[in-house]
């Protein structure tokens, strides 16, 4: 590529780490059939889908805190915050764009969402710089009340505790008009997240993925090596702001709702849960979470709320005394025992 | 030490109290270009701190530091890291979960300032990747270029410590300690790549192993309670019957 | 205006009965229990339950419900948590908040999700005139109650074996080691009082505050801000902060409700960016 590598020969090990280094970055069957069998359930499930809309959405919320603390090793507690950000602009937008072209069009008011969530996030990143997990996670949630007190008092603009009626998306690229079985919702859900999925896969796969990770391992050799490692983390914590933003936006349209209810804590901490039950630090952990999480409180929901709350209690307990890593981890450990088994000759 | 050469790093009255304790006690010290010094002293006599001052993970109570004539007292790790000064860690402070060859062309990569990509593979800087390796296979290391480095042999990772400095292309190396802790017939291999460094880079070695020190340095400075006790060639400091009775006891010192 | 002042005194008091556990929990072990509010609840529910269930008096449920929570807190100690102590903080948060989520869930299916109400014995309803404010009896009783129990604790921490012991371990867990202090058992009792204290705090709460399945929920973040603002390495900087954060509640709820939470929560974020060893803690943390 540059002048460098044509004068001088690479040596067969340099040659053999740069295919190493390239593969790390290839899609492998295991994420292919995953997105095959997102697209499948459209059609497997036709009855079902808003239901899975939700799930994408709330996979792309765990995705974006993924970011955050599963490749920075930021501990948040307030990314709901961003996520109800987002569902407030993309409300808004939608209601009192009155159905109009542009300003309640989706695609626009789910960039604008991720826009303003991203200012808060770059704000606010500044507060996360320093300090210990116990402090970012105080602060993180401080920021998340703030801003649901905020939300809860601007009754004139957010309708308060009643939540925001009256949100009217206009149809998605003036085509696909939200629908009540949730067509739309999840095709147009599960596009979003399939679109930030493959940038943020791009992020972490990056020498700024790399930087991450190295900031998340030892922030003191990071700055010894020359590293702006403020500049990374306010980075990284606007960009996944930008996404939990994205996720509320979509959960206004598809919902054509928003309520309180988005940026209360337990939002915070059930997303924060969905990633480490999938996993955190792999992309697909929070996607995977989401999923089980949704299910589950589908299933053990419907029979009374409580047993869902006390069971997913039990899990978390049990996730952390046996199974850290999430099933990702759980996954992976099984991977490896497989291959050790298999001896010398795989 | 060849007097004339410009002086590359200065410290003048360096001062770091922490509480009641004054681990480095108004230190002025001076390394020449392609200098091979050696600082010694008891542990606990402020060798670590002095290095943590010159790189910038203290900040000083009082006193200034010159890199190359300028005053960088007051410029971040990062700052002086690109000015080219780098540093090793008496305990290792390697990136867990990253391999070696990840590491070193993260190093390269910020030292060009190429790190700020987002798009493209790690991998797909090839030049990077070439530089990254051959460094590992100077230090002969190359065979555990993949491995994770949370999972390396203690002696591998204080290899890859030294590596991940050189990485940075340096003109100030200080290497606190780079054999400390590694078995014996390992320590042989680390002192060979430190003996090999070119000597463009001015080298700030703390070590306890006499010998070495001997063997490796053109000057010598003598750190007891964080202050500068003697500083000279290795034959004076050798000789010094000061220096045998604070820091080298009843051993007997061939030169 | 001074009753208004008096009920934030007592908030506030109650309030460090309710936190002071956890402060020192989280200064001694570095360990942060977010379920700290299921102790509180523990007993308060306990004393709701005697109360009304089986007609204990008032005054007797305030020692049972200190001696259930500190026995939960016990058992609990050393089968689960101590196996955290060397975990991250966010294992010890996910873990935590499991255990409040499975408390919330075990008292909604036994008492269902209303607020619950004790009727305090007459002795301690009604008002006092004093100094031209009317101040309720039983406010007084908790402000003299808990006023007592600070009072204890800190000569406990100062004038104590235990309490020296104590402050080496919070100091520096290490060197109190080395120095022959059996930090784990230290621990173990510190934990198990400080639980007691908060079930104490919970039954002692059942007269101000109502008491539905949200309460750790809800207090948690209480608790958080008396850490923030009051810092970990004493007992007087929570205990000003708990008044302050009582009366600040108080105030706000009754002059400026629109406001209140919001100010509360600013401040506790700009200390926490500001000063992140506690407004009222000595020196630089460590
Ligand atoms: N972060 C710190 N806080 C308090 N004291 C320290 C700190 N770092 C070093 N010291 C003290 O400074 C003195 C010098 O330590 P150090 O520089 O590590 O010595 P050396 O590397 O020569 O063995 C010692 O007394 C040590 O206890
Ligand atoms: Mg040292």
């Amino acid at each position: 590529m540059t002048d460098q590598t044509i004068s001088t020969k690479p040596s067969p090990e340099a040659i053999a780490a740069r295919s190493v280094l390239l593969g790390r970055a290839r899609w492998g069957w295991p994420e292919i059939a995953f997105w095959a069998i997102a697209v499948a359930l459209y059609f497997l499930m036709p009855t079902k889908l808003m239901l899975l809309s939700e799930i994408a959405i709330l996979g792309l919320l765990a995705l974006s805190i993924d970011l955050v603390l599963g490749f920075a090793g930021i501990v948040t507690l307030g990314q709901g915050a961003f996520f109800g950000i987002g569902a407030y602009t993309a409300g808004l937008l939608a209601r009192y764009g009155m159905g109009e072209a542009p300003w309640s069009d989706p695609l626009l008011g789910l960039l604008i969402s991720g826009g303003v969530a991203a200012a808060l996030g770059f704000v606010t990143s500044f507060l996360v710089l320093r300090g210990s997990d116990l402090t970012r996670l105080m602060v993180t949630l401080g920021v998340a009340l703030i801003v649901e007190e905020l939300v809860n008092q601007m009754k004139w603009l957010t309708g308060g505790s009643d939540g925001l009626q009256g949100v009217m998306p206009s149809a998605v690229m003036g085509v696909w008009e939200f629908d009540l079985y949730g067509k739309t919702a999840y095709v147009y859900s599960l596009t979003v997240l399939f679109v930030l999925f493959v940038i943020a896969r791009r992020i972490v796969k990056s020498p700024f993925g790399l930087s991450l990770l190295a900031i998340k391992g030892n922030p003191l050799r990071t700055r010894a090596i020359g590293m702006p490692v403020n500049g990374r983390l306010v980075l990284i914590y606007t960009i996944a702001a930008f996404y939990a933003g994205v996720a509320g936006g979509l959960v206004a349209q598809t919902t054509q709702f928003a309520s309180p209810d988005y940026v209360a804590f337990h939002r915070s901490a059930d997303a924060l849960l969905m990633l480490v039950f999938g996993g955190a630090g792999h992309l697909y952990g929070g996607l995977i979470g989401s999923v089980i999480f949704r299910v589950m409180q589908d299933v053990l929901g419907n029979i009374t709320p409580q047993y869902w709350q006390f069971w997913l209690g039990m899990m978390l307990v049990l996730l952390v005394l046996f199974i850290r890593g999430g099933i990702i981890g759980l996954l992976m450990k099984m991977r490896g025992r497989i291959m050790r088994n298999r001896g010398p000759s795989a | 030490m060849n007097a004339a050469a410009p002086i590359v790093l200065e410290s003048r009255q360096l001062l770091k109290q922490f509480g009641g304790i004054t681990a480095t006690d108004h230190v002025d010290f001076t390394l020449r270009e392609g200098a091979r010094h050696a600082l010694i002293g008891p542990n606990g006599a402020g060798k670590t701190t002095f290095v943590n001052l010159l790189s910038g993970v203290l900040t000083p109570t009082s006193g200034s530091i010159f890199l190359g004539g300028r005053d960088i007292t007051k410029w971040s790790a990062r700052r002086r890291a690109h000015a080219g000064l780098a540093r090793t860690f008496q305990i290792n402070q390697l990136f867990a979960d990253l391999t070696p060859v990840e590491t070193l062309m993260l190093t390269i990569a910020e030292r060009e300032n190429a790190a700020w990509s987002w798009f493209r593979p790690v991998g797909a800087r090839t030049d990077f990747v070439d530089e990254a390796v051959e460094l590992l296979t100077t230090l002969g290391i190359a065979d555990i270029a993949h491995l994770r480095v949370g999972e390396l042999a203690y002696g591998k990772q204080r290899l890859l410590e030294i590596a991940v400095a050189l990485a940075q292309k340096p003109k100030v190396l200080l290497l606190d300690e780079p054999a400390a802790g590694v078995p014996e017939h390992e320590r042989e291999q680390i002192l060979d790549v430190v003996a090999a460094l070119p000597s463009s880079v001015a080298l700030i070695l703390i070590e306890h192993d006499m010998h070495l020190v001997f063997r490796f340095a053109k000057s010598i400075s003598v750190l007891v309670n964080g202050a500068i006790f003697v500083e000279g060639a290795p034959d004076e400091i050798a000789n010094d019957p000061r220096v045998r009775q604070v820091y080298l006891g009843e051993e007997v010192v061939h030169v | 205006m001074l009753t208004i002042l008096f009920d934030g005194v007592a908030y506030g008091m109650l309030l460090f009965i309710l936190a002071v556990g956890l402060c020192v929990t989280l200064g001694l072990m570095n360990f942060i229990n977010l379920a700290h509010g299921a102790f509180a609840m523990a007993g308060g529910y306990l004393t709701i339950t005697l109360m009304q269930r089986a007609g204990v008096p008032f005054l007797l449920c305030l020692p049972a419900a200190f001696i259930f929570s500190a026995f939960l807190g016990l058992i609990l100690e050393r089968t689960l948590y101590r196996h955290l102590y060397d975990k991250t903080h966010l294992d010890q948060v996910l873990f935590s908040i499991g255990l409040v989520f499975m408390a919330m869930a075990m008292v909604d299916y036994a008492y269902g999700a209303n607020q619950q109400i004790v009727d305090l014995p007459s002795y301690l309803t009604g008002r006092l005139n004093f100094l031209g404010a009317s101040i309720g009896v039983y406010r007084l009783f908790v402000i003299v109650i808990c006023g007592l129990l600070a009072l204890g604790l800190q000569l406990i921490l100062t004038r104590t074996r235990f309490g020296s012991r104590l402050r080496a371990a919070v100091d520096d867990g290490r060197v109190a080691r080395g120095m022959g202090i059996d930090v784990t058992s230290i621990f173990a009792v510190t934990f198990a009082v400080g639980s007691g204290l908060a079930g104490l705090g919970g039954a002692l709460g059942t007269g101000i505050i109502s008491f539905d399945p949200t309460f750790p929920l809800k207090y948690m973040i209480y608790f958080l801000i008396v850490i923030s603002v009051g810092g970990t390495t004493t007992i007087t900087g929570p205990f000003l902060a708990s008044i302050l954060l009582g009366v600040a509640d108080v105030l706000g709820k009754y002059y400026v409700p629109a406001v209140g939470g919001f100010i509360i929560y600013t401040i506790m974020v700009l200390v926490l960016i500001l000063r992140p060893q506690g407004l009222f803690a000595r020196g630089p943390a460590r």
